[in-house]
């Protein structure tokens, strides 16, 4: 997995087996979000990836202006055929996950690879 | 009359960057009382989209704007408020509703988060004067109370 950093201690970035993974980090409010979607969008550009695994294993921290930052990837690459996965939540993310109902659309996969295959289409 | 324990005021210039310091002093002012850790993650969300919308729909991203906050701990729990001058909502009760935004990209749970982790929320809004949003938390012994 080739990793780019990206805005140190915010986001970490990299592509795997054709999945743009993605490690959020801290916390994620109206103060880093729009800096978070223009980096995300710019590196779906480039890799012409339409699969996106959001990783929450270091987020300390979402309210509703995170959530719509996750809602408005899934909805650009839905229109392209691709899919979001996410994974490494803990209950305070499952909860408002739930709550926003992002995991109606979403879903939340034991680990990044179980995250990218399916999005791979299950198998192998 | 609420029994104050503790206050703290604070006020901001309207930026993103704040957000973080209003969680911070609530977090900090919560520490050792008599609140569970879920509890103060609720509390953190609920400050996180109140002064979210002060700066977003009550500035309009306008950063010379101030938001003005008021942390007030009684024996029955906390109580915030949360306040600007900006531009005001024009129908409270359609701001509420869930899924409901006058911005694009935004997910119109504001309102809804603010209502489903805290106890009382209360809206005063007058359009060109400001909204002021005020909520609350029982502290875990006034909930055992209560029930």
């Amino acid at each position: 997995m080739r990793i780019m950093y990206c805005n140190p201690g915010i986001v970490e970035i990299g592509v795997f087996d054709g999945v743009l993974v993605v490690r959020l980090q801290g916390e994620l409010d109206l103060g880093v979000s729009e800096g978070l979607r223009v980096r995300i969008d710019k590196e779906l550009d480039r890799q012409r990836t339409k699969n996106l695994v959001f990783n929450f294993r270091d987020v300390k921290f979402i309210d509703s202006s995170g959530l719509g930052l996750v809602l408005g990837r899934y909805k650009k690459l839905a229109a392209q055929g691709g899919g979001v996965a996410l994974t490494g939540t803990n209950s305070t993310i499952d909860r408002i996950l739930e709550l926003s109902g992002l995991f109606k659309i979403m879903r939340g996969y034991a680990g990044e690879s179980e995250a990218i295959r399916a999005l791979n289409g299950g198998g192998r | 009359m609420m029994q104050v324990k503790n206050q703290v005021k604070l006020e901001f210039s309207s930026i993103p960057e704040n957000i973080t310091l209003a969680r911070v002093v609530v977090a900090a002012m919560l520490a050792g009382m008599d609140f569970t850790l879920p509890d103060l993650d609720d509390v953190k969300v609920a400050v996180s989209e109140a002064v979210s919308n002060a700066i977003l729909h009550g500035y309009q991203n306008r950063p010379t704007g101030f938001v003005y906050l008021v942390f007030t701990v009684s024996p029955e729990g906390l109580e915030i408020v949360i306040e600007d001058y900006g531009r005001g909502i024009a129908d409270i009760e359609k701001a509420m509703e869930p899924a409901f935004s006058t911005l694009p990209d935004r997910m119109g749970l504001g309102f809804v988060f603010m209502k489903s982790f805290m106890d009382l929320v209360e809206v005063d809004s007058q359009l060109g004067r400001g909204t002021r949003v005020r909520m609350f938390k029982y502290a875990f012994q006034t909930m055992q109370a209560v029930q």
